[in-house]
């Protein structure tokens, strides 16, 4: 009996276990919260940002081509939104001896280059992108501030066109944040991309 | 006189292919690529979307190549690269050149992404390497990456 019941516990727990890292979050789901360091030394959560409406939270790397095509227009968003009460939180999710052009040096180097003005977060044990279901750099998740905490309200692409940003048709993400910012509905709230697969 | 000239432009063109390494491409946005995913014939198919940046994708190819070799008489292997094509030249084609691949390529040029990814298949979220296998009779897609044995252990559920 003792042994079924474990072997029960067992099949359990490691079903579970598949299906949740399978699915991630939904349109409407509470993000978790999380304490990741950011490229300047110090530890970086979203409670920090006590006057934050939302976040565009993106997983991104330095070594996928998406994720370099769409660098600049990572920081436009940044600049654009920050003040309006949404800043970007950049995390760089790869297992970093898998990909060691993702080191914590290398993420210091590209923003200098870059001249990153949002936080660049490392997610060092690899914890918190398979709570997201973040699959692939890069991977935007737009978050409203709630009494419930960091609601879902945006998965996917920046927008329609990682080539040539003058010719987006569609702008995903600034769709949404302008959407929540006044406050009506909006269409596409979920888009798919190509992407790097997330290096474990 | 004339015909010696008709000789040395005869040389010239002849030896065009063998002096640069012109592999052609076949480009095609998304409605080109389509027809690919969905032919009817006894065959089986075995479409690998890849580039030669994706390092999972680059790793697993080497077993699409043996696949393609080993099955050449019921199966099809064929490679669509999402690489960039900047990189045709740069990238693309000297990786092809280099690995002597067999199978055959078709390259997919089409940014706006999500009004095709969906149709390769609903479960696919953009992240490569992803491999579809069908035929008349059967469709399955992996998003995942192959080991040759899972792969031909797969690929003996179609044949």
């Amino acid at each position: 009996m003792k042994t079924i019941f474990t072997l029960l516990v067992l099949f359990t727990t490691v079903t579970f276990t598949v299906d949740s890292q399978n699915q991630g979050y939904d349109i409407g789901d509470v993000a978790t919260d999380f304490k990741l360091k950011n490229i300047d030394g110090n530890t970086i959560s979203l409670s920090d940002f006590k006057e934050a409406k939302g976040f565009i939270v993106i997983f991104t790397c330095n070594t996928c081509p998406y994720a370099v095509a769409y660098e600049d227009r990572i920081e436009a968003l940044n600049k654009k939104y920050a003040p309006k009460g949404y800043p970007v939180i950049a995390i760089m999710p790869n297992n970093v001896k898998t990909k060691p052009g993702d080191s914590m040096k290398e993420m210091q180097i590209r923003a200098k280059q870059k001249g990153f003005t949002f936080p660049y977060l490392m997610d060092a044990d690899q914890s918190i992108y398979p709570q997201y279901g973040a699959t692939k750099t890069p991977h935007i998740y737009v978050l409203e501030s709630t009494d419930r905490g960091p609601v879902v309200q945006y998965i996917g692409a920046i927008d329609d066109n990682y080539k040539d940003a003058t010719l987006v048709k569609n702008k995903y993400v600034e769709n949404a944040v302008d959407a929540l910012l006044n406050g009506v509905p909006f269409e596409v709230q979920k888009t798919k991309a190509i992407g790097c697969s997330i290096k474990l | 006189m004339k015909w010696l000239l008709s000789f040395v432009i005869f040389l010239s063109l002849s030896c065009k292919p063998e002096t640069k390494a012109s592999i052609n491409l076949e480009v095609h946005d998304f409605e080109g690529i389509a027809p690919y995913l969905e032919l009817e014939n006894s065959k089986t198919y075995v479409v690998n979307f890849w580039a030669t940046w994706c390092a999972p994708c680059v790793k697993e190819l080497p077993h699409f190549e043996a696949l393609q070799a080993k099955y050449k008489d019921s199966v099809e292997v064929i490679l669509v690269s999402l690489d960039f094509p900047h990189q045709y030249e740069t990238k693309l084609k000297p990786f092809i050149k280099k690995h002597q691949l067999k199978s055959k390529i078709i390259v997919l040029d089409d940014p706006d992404m999500n009004s095709w990814i969906p149709k390769v298949n609903p479960q696919w979220d953009g992240a490569i390497p992803v491999t579809l296998i069908y035929n008349a009779s059967k469709r399955l897609f992996y998003n995942r990456t192959f080991t040759y044995e899972e792969l031909e252990t797969e690929l003996k559920t179609f044949l």
